[in-house]
């Protein structure tokens, strides 16, 4: 077998979506990257194989051929337009693509959303000439709905703009802007020229000032192995395998978490708990499986197990529950109706449920609420509370993308009428301890080699140090004071005679996460061991003080449900942005306006304000002795100091 | 994190044993069509996967033309009976006959009669709700928009405007007395993908697909097998190395001129080709939007 061959089977794939109408450029830019990585197979052969050929393959500039691309129906043809979902595929050698390639008009946003139920990435394609139009702003906030957590923003025609940095500067800040208002953990923008070529494939010697990478190789490169969750156990029972009387296997695919041969697992929703006997596959048993792998569990124990049960770690349940709001897309003809009924169906499991009521409409273009709205139309937004007959089991859309998702269906014509995306309305202290499992899993072996009586308990340690543990997570824009009140309030700590620590960010990245970068990726893992940092002084009795931007809820609601809950307080330190700019002395700011600096919080990426902090410090009015004064208060008051 | 990623073939193999087992689960008489061909050769590794170690639970139907190549005869009957998949042939009773045949009648006609008729017919007598077919997004550009459950109306056609949306892996099964739909857990594989899969699977195939040296005709730069059933013309014939992409009716299935007699240099040839698959497919070429009027009919 030829390296190649070899090496093409290995690659993994990402599912991206496009949207856009027919003059934006959109077929152009497709058909370069179908053609050009055709070309590169063809280079990569030719050289592996020491061909000599005069024929110049799929050189930029090439004439590419559009016919590939023509709208697939006739329908379409007759009317010129793109109604519906395409899905469209190339491969490089390290990656196959999947392009869910979805009209741009306003009417035709449930496919926008259908295409973007599967998709890890968005590329949203901006005019250069045009700049950010509502179609853009409704395509990144319909991907950002869905869940998408990687958005590549190209900025196309650039060669119609003279190659111009300034215009791709103005629009990358417009979008920026914009972007903040939305869930959109890493983004990135290309200039480009498609029918040329520029900074598609290749790096464009026509715009020496883009420092980063072309199209192409980003796509080849965006790390989405951590969008996945490999922490929450979910695995809905589809199919019972029943060969003989001696085999009872429960087919389904693995939706999140891992599951592991002789785990302890709990049956939903009988409750019932028993063990992973084994794991079996076509091509025999193995001893775990993860997303999104197919297999087929036995379990220790005769249980009554049927298809709609779901399988979970008994320390990370989902939420069991009748009633749930969510976020819906309205894909009918017919209006939603509240009080109506319909059928739902949520992973391997279809109920009646009944819409209770219609909280609001979204506007897709200004993002604006319409709290009045009596119904939701086709390509309508809206949240909306719904009750079912019998409970399902469920999580948060953005945790996991299975269990938080479902499709209503028409009971007369069995039309699918509405996606939707389960919202968390517990407050986030409640959620499930996602994490206690996966320490389980990781240490497992490791704590059953000490016996219970050699520990020290943590009331243990708290009676002694008079103070219970705590971590103050410190979140805020950079340069925002939050390393200088972290210090204030340890010293204070200390001169009243308590025991605590700050991790900060500059500290920490220059030591234990020094061969991190700041891509959402980096970030993430450079977060996840901050926690693991912050829980073990915890453990140890000390007061964390963890002063970290840590841009995003999803992210700080990790380092939450890491620490644990119930030490974990969250402080957003406030100062404006232009504040934190002026004192900037590391330069970020001005780095990151220069385009020399990607993923800056506020400004080239997103920074999300805490919903519920416990205080909110403004160090820029108070100073930052004052703001350390109201943190000591916080813990008094909450009594995790000894008076 | 390496350990916990699936590579994209084997991603594309879990979403179709996902595909399989919600079929089965929640329609009552599925079917799998088998023609022979690479793609159904997958299909029916992917539907033993789905059900292992159980017996796949549902049968597979071959359906004849009567003009299919000699050796996807041979090979159907050595490859399934090796396998256990139930497996019966279908062949439309009005095809013979009329001595249906795409040279005194048209090829529409032809196809028409054996492949949509015998289809429709055979699906209908029996009384099968879903079936399985090899149907691909890629290999064509009315497939690009086809959904993974593609409904049928109550007479097994198709429209495309009315398609219902499927998001995520939530696939609507619900439907009417009397409609049906055909299911294609291969949407998402593009023809490099079958072949790749079928190499690291070592799933055997018919020979027709691998480079040899074989008795041809060239016919409107269709190059067709000097079978009786082409009825080629005296001196007509003459040896050409060369291989099928995709495998059909005798009359109507041009090969290419290609050395690949291996698997890896079957891939590394797609790797590099320009032209599409179906390319060789004669009834493709008919009429604008031919294969979007067949699937309108009923046919894939």
């Amino acid at each position: 077998m030829t390296r190649l061959v070899d090496q093409h089977q290995r690659a993994n794939t990402l599912r991206f979506s496009t949207c856009g109408s027919v003059d934006d450029g959109k077929s152009t830019l497709i058909g370069r990257l179908l053609h050009d990585c055709k070309a590169a197979f063809q280079d990569q052969l030719a050289a592996a194989k020491r061909l000599t050929t005069n024929e110049s393959v799929g050189a930029a500039g090439e004439e590419i051929d559009f016919s590939l691309l023509t709208d697939g129906l006739a329908a379409e043809r007759e009317q010129g337009i793109t109604i519906d979902v395409a899905y469209r595929y190339f491969s490089t050698p390290r990656r196959k693509f999947i392009i869910a390639d979805t009209p741009g008009h306003e009417q035709y946003t449930r496919n926008m959303a259908t295409g973007a139920s599967t998709a890890n990435l968005a590329l949203v394609l901006i005019d250069a000439r045009k700049g950010v139009l509502t179609q853009t702003r409704r395509h990144a906030f319909i991907s950002s709905l869905l869940g998408i957590r990687h958005c590549v923003v190209c900025v196309n025609k650039m060669d119609l703009v003279d190659y111009s940095q300034e215009v791709f500067d103005g629009i990358v800040r417009e979008f920026s802007d914009f972007a903040t208002r939305l869930s959109v953990p890493d983004l990135e923008f290309v200039p480009l020229s498609a029918l040329k070529g520029d900074n598609v494939v290749d790096p464009s010697a026509r715009m020496p000032w883009y420092q980063g990478k072309p199209l192409l190789r980003l796509l080849e490169d965006v790390h989405t192995a951590s969008d996945r969750n490999l922490i929450d156990l979910r695995y809905a029972v589809q199919y019972v395998i029943r060969p003989d009387l001696d085999y009872r296997g429960y087919a389904g695919s693995v939706a999140s978490g891992i599951v592991r041969k002789g785990d302890e697992v709990m049956v939903l929703p009988s409750r019932k708990k028993t063990r992973v006997a084994r794991i079996d596959t076509f091509d025999g048993e193995i001893e775990e499986a993860f997303p999104p792998m197919a297999v087929t569990l036995c379990l220790e124990d005769e249980l009554d197990v049927s298809r709609g049960d779901m399988l979970v770690h008994p320390r990370n349940q989902p939420h069991v529950t009748r009633h749930f709001e969510a976020m819906v897309v309205w894909l009918g003809e017919q209006k939603l109706r509240v009080g109506g009924n319909y059928w739902l169906k949520h992973t391997t499991q279809s109920v009646r449920v009944k819409i209770e009521s219609l909280r609001y409409v979204v506007d897709v273009n200004t993002l604006s609420r319409d709290r009045e709205a009596e119904h939701l139309e086709l390509n309508g937004i809206g949240r909306v509370v719904i009750s079912a007959v019998r409970p399902l089991y469920v999580d948060a859309y953005r945790d996991n993308r299975s269990t938080g998702s479902f499709v209503l269906i028409d009971q007369l014509s069995n039309a699918t009428l509405g996606a939707g995306m389960l919202i968390e309305r517990q407050p986030e202290q409640e959620l499930p301890s996602a994490i206690a499992e996966w320490h389980d899993a990781a240490g497992a072996s490791a704590m059953g080699l000490i016996p219970d009586y050699e520990r020290v308990e943590t009331e243990e340690r708290a009676a002694q140090l008079g103070q219970l543990p705590v971590t103050l997570w410190l979140t805020g824009l950079p340069a925002s004071g939050k390393r200088e009140v972290a210090h204030a309030l340890d010293r204070l700590l200390f001169e009243a005679g308590f025991l605590s620590s700050v991790l900060d960010g500059r500290a920490v990245r220059g030591g234990l996460s020094h061969d991190l970068g700041f891509s959402p990726g980096d970030r993430a893992e450079h977060l996840r061991r901050v926690s693991t940092v912050a829980k073990t002084l915890n453990d140890a009795g000390l007061i964390t003080i963890a002063s970290f931007v840590s841009p995003t809820r999803v992210i700080r609601a990790r380092a939450r449900e890491q620490i644990g809950a119930e030490r974990f307080v969250e402080v957003h330190v406030a100062s404006p942005l232009e504040w934190c700019e002026a004192r900037d002395r590391a330069e970020t700011y001005s780095r990151a306006r220069s385009g020399e600096l990607l993923h800056v919080p506020g400004v080239n990426a997103p920074y999300e304000e805490p919903r519920t902090p416990a205080i909110v410090l403004r160090p820029d009015e108070t100073g930052f002795e004052a703001a350390a004064e109201a943190l000591m208060k916080v813990l008094r008051e909450r009594g995790y100091l000894s008076s | 994190m390496n350990r916990y990623r699936l590579s994209h073939l084997r991603e594309l193999e879990a979403e179709a044993i996902h595909i399989f087992r919600e079929v089965a689960a929640e329609f009552e008489r599925p079917l799998l069509l088998y023609s022979v061909g690479k793609d159904s050769s997958v299909l029916i590794r992917l539907a033993r996967k789905a059900f292992a170690p159980g017996k796949v639970p549902f049968p597979a139907m071959f359906v004849d033309t009567t003009f299919k190549f000699p050796e996807m005869y041979t090979h159907r009957d050595d490859f399934l009976s090796s396998i256990g998949i139930e497996c019966f042939t279908y062949s439309n009773p009005e095809g013979k006959p009329l001595d249906m045949n795409p040279f005194d009648f048209s090829r529409q006609q032809c196809c028409g009669i054996w492949k949509t008729g015998g289809l429709l017919k055979g699906l209908t007598e029996h009384g099968v709700d879903a079936a399985f077919g090899g149907a691909r997004r890629e290999e064509e550009k009315s497939r690009a928009k086809e959904r993974i459950y593609s409904f049928r109306d109550t007479q097994g056609q198709w429209d495309p405007k009315n398609q219902r949306p499927e998001l995520w892996n939530l696939y609507n099964g619900r439907r009417n007395p009397g409609e049906t739909i055909r299911v294609f857990p291969l949407s998402n594989w593009t023809e490099l993908d079958v072949w790749q899969y079928i190499h690291l699977e070592e799933i055997p195939i018919v020979d027709l697909y691998y480079a040899r040296e074989r008795d041809m005709v060239e016919r409107n730069g269709l190059l067709l097998p000097a079978d009786p059933r082409v009825r080629p013309a005296e001196g007509e014939v003459k040896k050409v190395m060369c291989r099928f992409r995709s495998i059909g009716c005798v009359p109507c299935t041009g090969a290419i001129r290609s050395a690949a007699d291996t698997l890896p240099k079957i891939i590394e040839e797609l790797m590099v080709e320009r032209v599409s698959e179906r390319a060789t497919r004669a009834i493709d070429h008919d009429q604008e939007g031919s294969m979007e009027l067949k699937k309108r009919e009923g046919y894939f």
